[in-house]
């Protein structure tokens, strides 16, 4: 039985996403610093996206960058770690669309055997989560077709 | 009702959406149609405060009422929930793909200590 993930507009710029794990927080952290870890979960296999490369230096001021193969050149997506707090916390920028992305803090809560992942993004404007609405419209519907497969 | 704008209305929908009492208006009438007092007793709310609540949801686009005589009756405006819902519903589910398959690398991590402790 897979835990809920659960999605909440809070604002006009910003989004919460929520999701308990069953492990402690050190290892929800860990796969989140870690980038032979992060590539194995960051692109869903049932997106049909490839991950080309995976470049991360989890530490303030540290960088990252995620390339994507794509038509008719590869996309990257990259940013820095504003705030890195061991098991706790995870503060980083989304800077591929210049001014307009968004800034998104991992806070990890533990909660006995489980460990509470909150993802808050926050959007420069509203105009800004306006527009990085698009991008959804192009996300795959195999998310969907494998939500079907598992609940079949 | 104030006439809004394609975007401004998508984005008075989003506001009317971020209520926990307003989203149970909506669950309600997806189930039935209902009159303003009607709601007003489920959700143990005055009349006035219901009609905010309500009138918030109607300028959003989210529900549409009609006046019967002395009762107004609420019903979805079904249209602009699905345009609403459909971006959300496709970042849960990037989201919950994401997770589903962290699960699973974390699950490896707790393996490996396991297997280191012993």
């Amino acid at each position: 039985m897979k835990n809920e993930t659960r999605v909440e507009r809070k604002s006009e710029r910003e989004m919460i996403v929520t999701r308990t794990f069953d492990a402690p927080a050190r290892l929800v952290f860990e796969a989140w610093t870690k980038a032979e870890l992060m590539r194995r979960w960051w692109v869903p296999k049932s997106s049909g996206i490839t991950l080309l490369s995976c470049e991360m230096d989890v530490r303030t001021g540290g960088g990252y960058r995620f390339v994507f193969a794509a038509e008719p050149e590869p996309m990257a997506f990259f940013g820095r770690y504003l705030e890195v707090t061991p098991c706790s916390r995870l503060v980083w920028t989304n800077d591929e669309s210049g001014d307009a992305g968004q800034l998104s803090t991992l806070t990890l809560e533990e909660h006995g055997d489980t460990t509470r992942a909150v993802l808050h993004e926050l959007y420069p404007s509203a105009e800004a989560l306006e527009a990085a609405k698009g991008s959804y419209d192009g996300m795959p519907e195999s998310f969907g077709q494998l939500d079907a497969l598992l609940a079949g | 009702m104030v006439q809004l704008s394609r975007t401004a209305q998508l984005d008075a929908a989003f506001a009317a959406l971020a209520d926990a009492t307003r989203r149970g208006v909506l669950e309600q009438l997806g189930r039935a149609d209902a009159s303003i007092t009607d709601l007003a007793a489920r959700f143990d709310m005055t009349l006035t405060g219901m009609k905010k609540h309500v009138g918030v949801l109607e300028a959003a686009g989210l529900v549409a009422t009609a006046k019967v005589g002395r009762v107004r009756t609420c019903r979805l405006g079904p249209r602009q929930l699905d345009e609403v819902t459909a971006w959300i519903d496709r970042y849960r589910r990037m989201w919950s793909a994401r997770f589903d398959e962290l699960d699973q690398v974390i699950e490896d991590l707790k393996q490996q200590e396991k297997a280191r402790s012993r």
